[in-house]
């Protein structure tokens, strides 16, 4: 990142696995946007590399978008703040991968090595099979979350 | 151990609903009379994938980024074996610089899977912690060479396969872009920095306090004369085997069993038999590095190791390896004129096997004159191993009968762990029985 990026986004998952592409697909939105001071990014959610990109960005505001299941209604969002306490074990939920995002966050707390502020939205999917598109009512959460990340990044004093 | 009591003569049930540190969805369950185990259950129950059926009527080249989704932890070793049947089945031969490119992007990927394993999974249950978390508050420096050391083998599988997860640039003939020497130098000076981890690594874990736990295992897993095996080789065992690859089927069975949605291997003329790490140690040992034989010295081994265990030192000792060959191919490479050699396709049936980090991984496809795949066939490691981990679950229960139902389910656990079982490699099966009404 340069000096003059104070904020990083970073869409988490797989797109070529439905709802689990959610957190991908507003990093798009965001990264279309264009806003001056935010990087976005899109990753896996691998939990070495996540804490890795925490360590060379300590200094910033990092904000996730995920998929998340909870059990809640598919489209529902929820937003962590996951430098206070710990996320749900529901995060990256349509994975199998091991060491989800919640637990890269809890091994980031121990180890001391935590964005200063980490804002988590979560995205409750619906579908998450090989080559499937997103849900409906994903799809149209992506666009509320997109838009919530932007005017928190634009005016983070009435985001606290 | 603790918790040392009498053998308890009213009938014991041992259950984990959801096994904790494996990849995937799998239970256990064993049921114990009097002071003999009446049944052993490896339940794995995640939705099978039919990827079998996904690859009928596909391209080709389709067929290394449809199996690469199979799994999000061994994607590269889908790749490889798929890549190697279709070759086979085309009759096109990849040597030199490709060759060993395939190579290095599959010692990315042990490195990556074995020390995920060894630091998150495996070793937490070793020293009494009940996961990754809790072991890093007490072993803060250990965790973070660990987590350093997996991104290593993240990033060669970054450069060279183009994602971390699900490379992309991987193709029937080679790649669809090979880096230039200048774009390997950043990764070298962290690949001898990532040996040296390992090393340590290697002689940390061979401290671990491992249960004597011998048996003599049908090991099974390539084996080249020159080279520690990843692509090629033939298919040995320590009791005789000694087959090409494309004989397989004639040696190797599958069969659905009730409790569990991923196929059971077996051999046909014997029973059961082990693949993974301690396989390939044990069929290879004298094609290893120097470096790689003394790391195995450091963590306590000899040239043959029986306790599945002990596996864990011998995933350190393969991560040893995978970093020593990957500095070697580094330091070797000149750049190939050509990402890929031509591919013509015909009709024919083609046979790759490659050894994941859990084991030997089995491809065949039938292919027409297009080049489009008819059926295929693919098994995985896991599968292989189930028989061998309900097998080992009876003995260590049988012969552990005096722990208490908490602490023999815990080692249990460790038990199936010994295998890193990646469940949903498992699942991808195809068995369709179609009943015309």
């Amino acid at each position: 990142m340069d000096d003059t990026e104070t904020r990083l986004v970073i869409g988490i998952g797989n797109p070529d696995r439905g709802d689990d592409g959610a957190g991908i697909a507003a990093a798009r939105l965001l990264a279309a946007a264009a806003i001056p001071g935010v990087r976005v990014m899109e990753h896996s959610g691998e939990a070495a590399g996540l804490i890795e990109l925490w360590q060379t960005t300590p200094a910033c505001v990092v904000y996730m978008i995920d998929a998340l299941v909870s059990g809640a209604p598919s489209g529902t969002i929820k937003r962590f703040a996951a430098h206070l306490q710990p996320l749900p074990a529901g995060l990256s939920g349509g994975s199998t991968h091991l060491l989800g995002i919640a637990q890269a966050v809890e091994l980031a707390r121990v180890l001391e090595c935590l964005p200063s502020q980490l804002i988590v939205f979560g995205i409750e999917g619906a579908c998450f099979d090989f080559q499937s598109s997103l849900s409906e009512t994903v799809a149209a959460a992506v666009q509320r979350v997109a838009a919530q990340v932007q005017s928190e990044v634009l005016e983070p004093e009435a985001a606290q | 151990m603790k918790g040392n009591s009498a053998v308890q003569t009213k009938p014991r049930t041992l259950k984990v609903d959801l096994l904790a540190r494996v990849e995937g969805e799998g239970a256990l369950q064993v049921k114990v009379k009097g002071d003999t185990v009446t049944d052993v259950k490896f339940r794995i129950f995640e939705p099978p994938r039919l990827f079998e059926a996904f690859l009928r009527g596909r391209a080709y080249g389709e067929a290394p980024d449809i199996t690469a989704r199979i799994c999000g932890i061994c994607p590269v070793a889908y790749q490889m074996s798929a890549v190697h049947a279709i070759e086979n089945a085309f009759g096109v031969k990849v040597d030199g610089a490709i060759r060993t490119l395939r190579r290095l992007l599959y010692c990315g990927e042990w490195i990556e899977s074995h020390v995920l394993h060894a630091y998150m999974l495996h070793t937490p249950g070793f020293l009494g912690y009940p996961d990754a978390i809790q072991l890093a508050r007490d072993y803060p420096d250990a965790v973070k060479r660990g987590l350093a050391l997996k991104k290593v083998g993240n990033d060669i599988v970054n450069l060279l396969g183009g994602r971390e997860i699900h490379p992309i640039n991987v193709r029937v003939g080679g790649f669809y872009r090979v880096p230039t020497r200048r774009e390997f130098e950043p990764l070298l000076e962290r690949l001898k920095w990532a040996r040296d981890a390992a090393m340590e690594t290697t002689e940390w874990v061979g401290t671990l306090p491992f249960p004597s736990f011998e048996y003599d295992y049908e090991f099974v897993a390539l084996h080249h004369p020159d080279e520690y095996p990843l692509c090629e080789g033939r298919l040995v065992s320590n009791k005789g085997l000694d087959i090409a690859i494309a004989d397989y089927e004639q040696i190797f069975h599958e069969e659905h069993v009730a409790h569990s949605n991923a196929l059971h291997s077996t051999m046909r003329q014997g029973g059961k038999y082990f693949v993974g790490p301690l396989a390939r140690y044990n069929l290879n040992y004298e094609q290893l590095s120097p470096l790689a034989k003394q790391a195995a010295k450091a963590g306590g081994l000899g040239a043959f190791c029986a306790n599945p265990f002990k596996s864990i030192i011998v995933r350190m000792v393969e991560t040893v390896y995978a970093c020593d060959h990957a500095i070697q191919i580094i330091e070797n490479y000149q750049q190939p004129r050509e990402a890929a050699v031509a591919v013509q396709p015909r009709a024919g049936t083609g046979y790759g096997c490659s050894e994941a980090p859990r084991g030997i991984l089995y491809h065949r496809y039938r292919l027409d004159n297009t080049g489009t795949i008819q059926d295929a066939r693919i098994v995985p490691p896991t599968s292989q191993n189930q028989k061998i981990i309900e097998d080992d679950l009876r003995r260590f229960v049988q012969s552990h009968l005096e722990l208490n139902d908490a602490d023999l389910t815990l080692q249990c656990e460790q038990v199936i762990r010994n295998y890193d079982p990646c469940i949903s490699c498992a699942t991808h099966f195809l068995k369709l029985d179609r009943e015309r009404l």
